[in-house]
């Protein structure tokens, strides 16, 4: 009988086997699942230095805990951890976490100590020859309750039609913040054109320059329809064929998954691999991938968005937590003092004590941890086993296991302690350092400070940069000030080094913080945008604009004279910056060029006031007597003869050139009044101007006033030998 | 033994992760494992019934504490072991029958203590058991019995040691075996609650009534097409049920059971109810003050049907009585669930954005999955038993699980 009812109960599990049996066919295998559990990133650093990322605790559990949970959850059957960094730290936490133990699902690690990036951890894979099917490719810091049915049937039946539809990407809408140009994950705006009809993605861009979005011609005319959605964001779950494997085998420079593999698989069409996408909209996914990450998904487990993998329903280790009013979990054993107060969509953990008149609001605490007396804590993470004592003031802060921070202590936001820091006594840790006990890496390898590079050079405008990275040089000299002062402490009694923010990350720290990004950095932004959308109109759609100067154009065309004259004042700067540290040709081509591109010019208008340059700088050399003048002039001309003809191409130069040189001396330079037609010949000598050029200067001023002829009269003589050797030339060919 | 193991560790994770659904699965699964739990288990030579109790207690304990807000799990464990301790007590009353009239003959002074009217007691109480289920007041005189049961055995232990232990192997497998044999017949009670309950839909439903209900209950729907098949016409309001819509499954599967079905939104339960003859509903639990934890949006149906006067009837299966109160700590009332059952991630991803301002959104979305609903609101609940008033309820229940079994958790946590 006792045999006959364990059959039965089995029997319940066994039918929906059964069931699916029926819709892979024979040939099925079980589910697998690459879980890499190594970022290959240094964004979390200093605390990765010490633990690795898929095991830092995200509302007091472990990440890695959340992904395997999901991938249990959603029927993966066999999954490959690959372990890179800290690997025994990886698989001590596996197998003490009774992952290894689990029914139908068994957890492989696969280790390696010299993988620099996904590409080498996956090209590994493929030597081991373990993946046997389709397979879900997803990173330990994965958080997610999404059903893979869906996808995985989409994929396998796409991959029935077409062979080399090889990938599945799971997206999900999420709207980028229209001032910050990133998406709430901290990622940047994210660019990607889908056809909507097959799904298929066409393009991928990071990083698009301001938005700019540039489709190769064929893609357009391969596919009758496509939209490009800037509010998707990648959740970095792929559901991938074995193809995938053997590709990055084939291609051992692939490292990363999207900057090198999905854009080669999208700008080769050798191979004519395809990627599609699938967007899931109940169900939620995303990708911690840095602070600001770690601070938004913290805040959707809290708000119940992973449902169920929150803090109350038990997955696997964390303990017994009870859901209180206004979304306050508390772990059991909790020793609230009276008067504490605890705030709405804070986590208290297990065996925390918190001390009278202290409040904590929008924050997570660990388990084991002692706050003391009037102590305030905003929208931070504490970890397990840390100290605070009285009347420390923690906003939007960091802070790792067993830290012990002394009393009256403040952390400004976006401090990040690591682990075991002890901060001294009413210390101030600055805004957006990081401490740690260990010492900074001097040099990082050289993939990861690609990876770090790559993701520091924002979509900003380069002129709202430069005002940015004043105020944030400022609080690096401050913070380099603080670390000379004390050299190996924080505060008096401390233990921990305060690493100097890089070079290159300046921007980022705001940006990928956990703490929310201040107000004023927000109004840069705003501002600058609004500057880059006025760029925008000017620099894309000239025709208007041509049409507007043209025809209206009363006051515009004034604004346009202003800035036309300071751009003449810089670029006689520039000359006279060239002249008098001797620079080379080329470099001054290169820097009118870069002025000219600041003041969005074309090359045409630079020529007037390059040779305006020339002419003045002449009268400031000095002279005695005109004929000296005209020496100073010739030499000049000789010496940047080549940089002038650079931007005279065509004949309107030349003639713009003649008169610019006749306004100069009719208005500014009026000791050239005289001199008018020796150099005007000099600049025919020179090649400068050709006769062509001067003739048309001479029939466009015919009709002018008698006021303005008085030059052209000047230069009678040398119009009346030009004229008649083009006409003896003329008489010549005939 | 590790089969068991296995067996249980399934289940748990199961409810850990919410993988079973609904209160009668849920309820059957449990009722199964445990089964097989008691039959694996191996008992002592002594005082089986206790550690038959203890082992399933702490078993019950840990399927408790994956899931607590389902509460059919609790229900079925507090059941089984009020089963063991039924058990128990009809095998040693019967055993202390026959050793009374042993002890009355031979042992003339040991009888004289506490012999005789302790047995006397038992085999009231044994005579009592045959008659099921067990009245009031057995439970009542569970508490002595227990107490005293082991004191018989010991002192019986040593007069003649042989016979005895013979007795009590034989008494042993008789008591798993009828522990065995009754969980299985709270499994068919579980398994046939809905047949039951439908049974009676006729007794209930009229020509030509109205019928209110909201979002989806397997038994309402058992119910309605029970009282369909016997010809009775009638027609039916299905409020859909936000946020899961399963009023709109509900609706589908009475069509094609051909029943005249009108769909309404919830807010619209006001409006209809004074054409509604009555209200017939699904519950979570029903507690032991006859309040009921029901999904929500129940409460309000409720409220409404009070108002124009409208009958409230609750369907209720067996495995859905709980002897707690709703005001007991370990009850959890509510489960809040995934936002995104209202409204679409996506679509609020901007109101959602952590990365600026104060660093918290101003937008909050809840979801609870049930209200409660005051026993004063509820006026008729239809159990497989029969339909009762809900202030019966407390009493029912008492037939159902033993007083000492009420707080599994507690007990043996400390």
């Amino acid at each position: 009988m006792v045999a006959k009812k364990g059959g039965a109960t089995r029997g319940g599990g066994g039918a929906a086997t059964m069931s699916e049996d029926s819709v892979e066919e024979l040939t099925r295998v079980p589910l697998q699942a690459i879980l890499l559990a190594d970022s290959f990133a240094t964004k979390f650093r200093p605390i990765t230095l010490e633990r690795p990322k898929v095991l830092l605790p995200l509302v007091n559990v472990p990440m890695i805990d959340y992904t395997l949970s999901w991938l249990e959850s959603a029927g993966v059957e066999e999954v490959f951890v690959f372990c890179c960094a800290h690997a025994k730290q990886v698989i001590e936490h596996l197998d003490s976490s009774q992952w290894f133990k689990q029914p139908n699902f068994t957890v492989t690690t696969i280790e390696s100590n010299n993988s620099a990036g996904a590409g080498d951890a996956l090209r590994l894979i493929y030597e081991q020859n373990v993946i046997r099917g389709d397979f879900v490719l997803v990173s330990g810091d994965t958080i997610s309750n999404m059903p893979l049915s869906e996808a995985l049937k989409e994929h396998r039946e796409r991959r029935k039609k077409d062979n080399n539809a090889i990938m599945t990407m799971v997206v999900r809408q999420s709207k980028p913040s229209p001032v910050t140009r990133q998406s709430r994950l901290g990622t940047d705006e994210l660019f990607m054109a889908i056809d909507p009809e097959t799904k298929q993605l066409l393009y991928y861009e990071e990083r698009a320059d301001n938005g700019t979005v540039s489709i190769d011609k064929t893609v357009i005319s391969d596919h009758p329809s496509m939209y490009i959605h800037n509010d998707k964001q990648d959740c970095y779950i792929d559901i991938c064929a074995p193809e995938v494997l053997s590709t990055f085998a084939d291609n051992f420079d692939y490292q990363h998954l999207r900057r090198h593999f999905l854009k080669g698989l999208l700008d080769d069409d050798i191979m004519g691999y395809k990627i599609f996408t699938h967007e899931i909209h109940a169900s939620y996914a995303a990708r911690i991938d840095n602070f600001r990450s770690y601070d938004t998904v913290s805040k959707d487990i809290i708000q119940r968005w992973t449902y169920p993998l929150v803090p109350d329903v038990q997955l696997f280790g964390n303990t017994a937590t009870k859901l209180e009013r206004r979304g306050m979990y508390r772990g059991s054993g909790v020793g609230l003092s009276r008067s504490a107060q605890i705030g709405p969509f804070t986590v208290v953990g297990s065996g925390t004590t918190v001390g009278t008149h202290s409040e904590i609001s929008n924050s997570v605490v660990g388990k084991s941890c002692k706050i003391g007396e009037n102590v305030s804590i905003d929208g931070s993470y504490i970890w397990h086993d840390v100290t605070i004592e009285d009347g420390c003031v923690i906003k939007n802060a960091l802070v790792c296991d067993g830290v012990i921070i002394k009393s009256g202590v403040i952390l400004e936001p976006g401090v990040v302690l690591s682990y075991k820091v002890v901060v001294g006594q009413n210390f101030v840790v600055p805004a957006y350092s990081k401490v740690s006990l260990y010492q900074q890496p001097i040099k990082q390898d050289s993939d990861e400070e690609l990876e770090y590079a790559d993701n520091s050079s924002g979509t900003m405008d380069i002129s709202s940069l430069s005002s940015l990275s004043d105020k944030l040089n400022e609080t690096t000299s401050r913070l380099s000030e603080l670390q000379l002062q004390s050299a190996s402490e924080v505060g008096n009694g401390g233990v921990g080094l305060i690493w100097s923010t890089s070079e290159g990350s300046h921007e980022e720290e705001w940006r990928h913080s956990v703490a929310p990004i201040p107000a004023d950095k927000l109004e840069i932004l705003y501002t600058s945008n609004d500057e880059l959308e006025v760029l925008h109109q000017d620099g894309n759609v000239p025709p208007p604009e041509e049409m507007e100067r043209d025809s209206v154009a009363s006051d515009s065309s004034e604004d346009i004279k202003d800035e036309f004259q300071t751009f003449e004042k810089e670029v006689f700067a520039t000359f006279e910056r060239a002249v008098l540290e001797n620079h080379k040709d080329d470099n001054v081509i290169l820097e009118v060029n870069s002025l000219r591109l600041s003041f969005n010019l074309d090359a045409s208008d630079c020529a007037g006031p390059l040779f305006y340059s020339i002419m003045k700088w002449a009268l400031t050399m000095g002279h005695s007597s005109p004929s000296e003048l005209v020496k100073n002039v010739a030499s000049l001309l000789t010496k940047w003869q080549k940089v002038l003809k650079y931007y005279m191409p065509s004949i309107d130069e030349e003639i713009e050139v003649i008169m610019k040189f006749e306004e100069m001396c009719m208005e500014s330079a009026k000791e050239y009044s005289q001199l008018f037609l020796q150099i005007l010949h000099l600049l025919y000598d020179k090649d400068i101007v050709q006769e062509e050029a001067i003739l048309n200067w001479a029939s466009e001023k015919e009709n002018a006033d008698e006021s303005d002829k008085v030059l052209l009269k000047q230069a009678e003589s040398l119009i009346q030998w030009l004229k008649e050797a083009s006409e003896e030339e003329d008489e010549d060919e005939d | 033994m590790p089969d068991v193991h296995a067996l249980v560790n399934d289940f748990l994770i199961k409810l850990k992760k919410r993988k079973i659904e609904g209160s009668k699965t849920t309820a059957k699964v449990t009722a199964e494992v445990l089964r097989s739990f008691i039959s694996q288990q191996r008992l002592p030579s002594t005082n089986q019934a206790g550690a038959l109790i203890d082992a399933v207690r702490g078993v019950g304990e840990q399927l408790i504490a994956a899931n607590p807000v389902e509460l059919a799990v609790g229900n079925v464990v507090r059941r089984v072991l009020h089963i063991i301790r039924e058990e128990e007590l009809t095998l040693t009353s019967a055993a202390i029958g026959g050793m009374g009239l042993s002890a009355g003959s031979d042992d003339e002074d040991e009888a004289e203590h506490d012999g005789p009217d302790l047995s006397a007691a038992i085999v009231a109480a044994a005579a009592r058991n045959t008659l099921r289920p067990p009245s009031l007041q057995t439970l009542l005189e569970d508490l002595p019995h227990t107490a005293a049961v082991p004191h018989t055995y010991s002192s019986g232990g040593d007069s003649d040691g042989k016979s005895k232990s013979v007795d009590r192997n034989s008494n042993a497998r008789k008591l798993k075996h009828n522990v065995i044999e009754a969980v299985n017949e709270l499994i068919q009670d579980i398994a046939t609650c809905h047949e039951q309950i439908a049974e009676q839909a006729v007794e209930h439903i009229h020509h030509n009534e109205v019928i209110l209900t909201l979002g989806s209950s397997r038994t309402v729907v058992e119910f309605l097409c029970a009282a369909k098949e016997k010809k009775r016409s009638f027609k039916v309001f299905v409020a859909e049920g936000a946020p899961r819509y399963q009023g709109h499954a509900l609706a589908k599967e009475l069509i094609t059971r051909g029943l005249q079905t009108t769909v309404i939104t919830d807010s619209a339960v006001f409006a209809m109810i004074s054409r509604v003859n009555m209200v017939i509903v699904g519950a979570h639990a029903v507690m032991a003050n006859g309040g009921v934890i029901a999904p929500v949006g129940l409460n309000m149906v409720a409220l409404a049907a009070q108002r124009h006067a409208v009958p409230f009837v609750v369907l209720a299966g067996i495995h859905k009585l709980c002897p707690l109160y709703p005001h007991n700590p370990e009850v959890l009332l509510n489960e809040l669930r995934s936002p995104s059952e209202l409204l679409d991630f996506g679509e609020f991803s901007d109101c959602l954005d952590f990365g600026s301002g104060s660093g918290s959104p101003n937008l909050h979305v809840v979801n609870p999955a049930f209200d409660y609903v005051p026993p004063n609101l509820v006026s008729l609940f239809i159990t497989d038993t029969g339909g009762h008033n809900p202030s019966y309820m407390y009493r029912l229940i008492a037939d159902y699980y033993s007083a000492d079994d009420l707080v599994v958790q507690r007990r043996s946590a400390s």
